[in-house]
């Protein structure tokens, strides 16, 4: 880490620009999408048209706002290629996210896509330590998903060597970085951790007996503590990046040496913040949800795409000479939002509380109420066998750590009601974690 | 000189506490006392019995979450003042006692303290060394005093 600090980790000029010349860089390439959509789109030419849009009333990046969103049902509706801005014979590849209610969405790239996609993971992975004359290892599943490949690329774009190592057979991956002495390693934060398990139950340490020093985690949302544990089980730096696969994969944003948020790639793409009740950008520093315009994505170019992913984004310079913004873990998902007593809170940072105090996250649940126009929050925790004790003492000190924790992360009070095992209700896929009695018919009376 | 005592997580709605018993009765499981501590929104059951493990198996498989917790049992005269003098003990020796429960042996004059302390072995160290107060083993408790049981 002390020796990144020090070195020059820029992989490419555009990460530095001066803020006013990247700007008209954006909107000189905001005008552009959206002329070559309007121009290739049919979704896009008959929506502009509906607004009396073209591209010529875009002329600055605040224009962008007079732009529709796109939401993912518009994805699905055109399925599979109606959004392609080029002639099908353009694609150089085609990629498809899993759809978990019914059709999936393809994600694809022209060869120029896939260039600038190489460069984009290039930049993060060179940021985080990668070099020409090291191994990085990717346990990412590769097929069409997006994530194992676009990492692959951005490994052989630094020079290193890429080390193809798919899902699967944990034992036979730690073999693997062992005899090849790799130095970085890639796949999501949870698999990390059960290469360190796995590892410890071979007999390793593998904080000292793994040979790598740096992790790229990603696919999947963690947290900070997440982050520690990583660090401290494997011995590693981790860094975070974020992607999505309809507006390109990985590489949309990737974390500096400096860790505080995780560099935008604002060349490529054009981001806002918006309330998502209201859909007017927040204020510097609030929470919002991230919609991010595609600028030179070639195959399909997406204006105003929601992401449903709720962020900060950091606008003060950052210390490693990138003039770039940085967006803040996801916190949630706009879906999700609860707003109790006028503040947004989010499951994941229930989550986050229950996990500090306990280091592990039990079973919960959160029910909303609203007697007497107030809202109430109840907290369900099952409680495990390593968090309860014979002394009732101890077991108030667990609920007041819990209390406070929730209190500071979220800044609101909440009613801790601990339960045995096995009684909140399990889930098959995506947890709903969150029961709002509120606005439920008969609720008004109480 | 510790006994162990199974100490169990009550969650705060009706019928957790007949359920314990329940399951403990259908295996069999003699108890030879108990007590609870509850608060408005939960409670903890301790239970002292010869049959721990089983009735530590048998409520885990009920989905209820149970410790071990290792306590000491003290023989104390069954009279007035019979408890103050062991209290005066702790009291003059700087012992703490988290918590502490008792019961008579019947047709006994003597009654049991079940104790719970930071440091058992310490605490029994010291009423070796300062007093007349009779440690009970397990043996003593739950083999040799039938009398004391409770069926459960
Ligand atoms: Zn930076």
């Amino acid at each position: 880490m002390t020796q990144l600090a020090t070195e020059q980790t820029i992989w490419d000029k555009n990460e530095s620009l001066p803020r006013e010349e990247l700007q008209a860089l954006q909107a000189k390439r905001l005008k552009q999408a959206v002329a070559r959509v309007y121009q290739n789109v049919p979704f896009y030419t008959a929506n502009l048209n509906a607004l009396g849009l073209t591209a010529d009333d875009i002329n600055a990046i605040d224009d962008v706002r007079k732009l529709p969103f796109t939401v993912k049902t518009d994805l699905r509706d055109n399925y599979p290629l109606d959004l392609l801005a080029v002639p099908r014979d353009q694609l150089a590849r085609l990629h498809a996210s899993s759809g978990t209610t019914g059709k999936p969405t393809f994600a694809v790239f022209t060869q120029e896509d896939l260039d600038t996609w190489s460069d984009l993971c290039a930049r993060f992975l060179y940021a985080g330590g990668l070099r020409k004359n090291q191994f990085a290892h990717v346990a990412f599943g590769y097929g069409l998903f997006t994530g194992g490949f676009g990492l692959h690329y951005g490994i052989e774009r630094v020079g290193a060597g890429v080390i193809p190592a798919a899902s699967g057979n944990t034992r036979r991956q730690i073999a693997l970085l062992r005899d090849l002495n790799t130095e970085t390693l890639i796949c999501t934060p949870s698999y990390a951790l059960n290469i360190a398990e796995v590892a410890r139950e071979e007999g390793l340490d593998p904080a000292t007996d793994l040979p790598i020093k740096f992790g790229h985690f990603g696919g999947e949302p963690w947290t900070e503590d997440m982050r520690v544990a990583i660090e401290a089980e494997l011995g590693i730096t981790a860094f975070n990046n974020y992607g999505l696969s309809e507006v390109l994969g990985p590489g949309v944003a990737g974390e500096c040496p400096c860790r505080n948020g995780m560099h935008l790639q604002e060349d490529h793409f054009l981001f806002e913040l918006v309330d998502p009740q209201t859909d007017e950008p927040v204020k510097p520093g609030e929470i919002g949800e991230l919609i991010i315009t595609n600028l030179t994505k070639q195959a399909t170019t997406l204006l105003r795409y929601r992401t449903r992913d709720l962020c900060v984004i950091h606008e003060e310079p950052c210390d490693c000479g990138r003039t770039t913004r940085r967006m803040g873990r996801v916190i949630g998902r706009s879906d999700d939002m609860m707003i109790i007593r006028g503040v947004n809170v989010f499951p994941s940072q229930i989550e986050e509380a229950l996990l500090s105090v306990e280091g592990t996250t039990p079973h919960y649940m959160i029910e909303l109420d609203r007697p007497g126009n107030l809202d109430q929050v109840t907290v369900s925790v099952e409680i495990q066998p390593h968090m309860f004790s014979d002394k009732m003492t101890e077991m108030n000190m667990l609920k007041r750590a819990i209390d406070k924790e929730i209190r500071t992360i979220t800044g609101i009070g909440v009613t801790l009601n601990l339960v045995q095992p096995q009684t909140l209700a399990r889930f098959e896929g995506k947890a709903k974690r969150v029961i709002d009695n509120r606005f439920a018919p008969g609720s008004m009376e109480k | 000189m510790k006994i162990q005592q199974l100490s169990v997580f009550l969650e705060n709605k009706p019928g957790q506490m007949a359920a314990v018993f329940d399951i403990l009765g259908k295996s069999s499981v003699n108890i030879i006392t108990m007590s609870t501590a509850d608060t408005e929104q939960f409670g903890i059951l301790r239970i002292i019995t010869p049959e721990w493990e089983k009735a530590k198996t048998v409520l885990e498989k009920g989905q209820f979450v149970v410790n071990l917790t290792p306590v000491i049992a003290i023989q104390v005269p069954h009279k007035p003042g019979g408890l103050s003098s062991i209290l005066a003990l702790f009291q003059n020796q700087g012992i703490n006692i988290e918590y502490m429960y008792a019961f008579p042996c019947a047709h006994t004059t003597e009654a049991v303290l079940i104790a719970r302390f930071e440091d058992p072995c310490n605490v029994a160290d010291v009423i070796n060394a300062t007093s007349d107060f009779k440690i009970l083993s397990e043996a003593d408790v739950f083999k040799e005093k039938k009398s004391c049981e409770i069926q459960s």
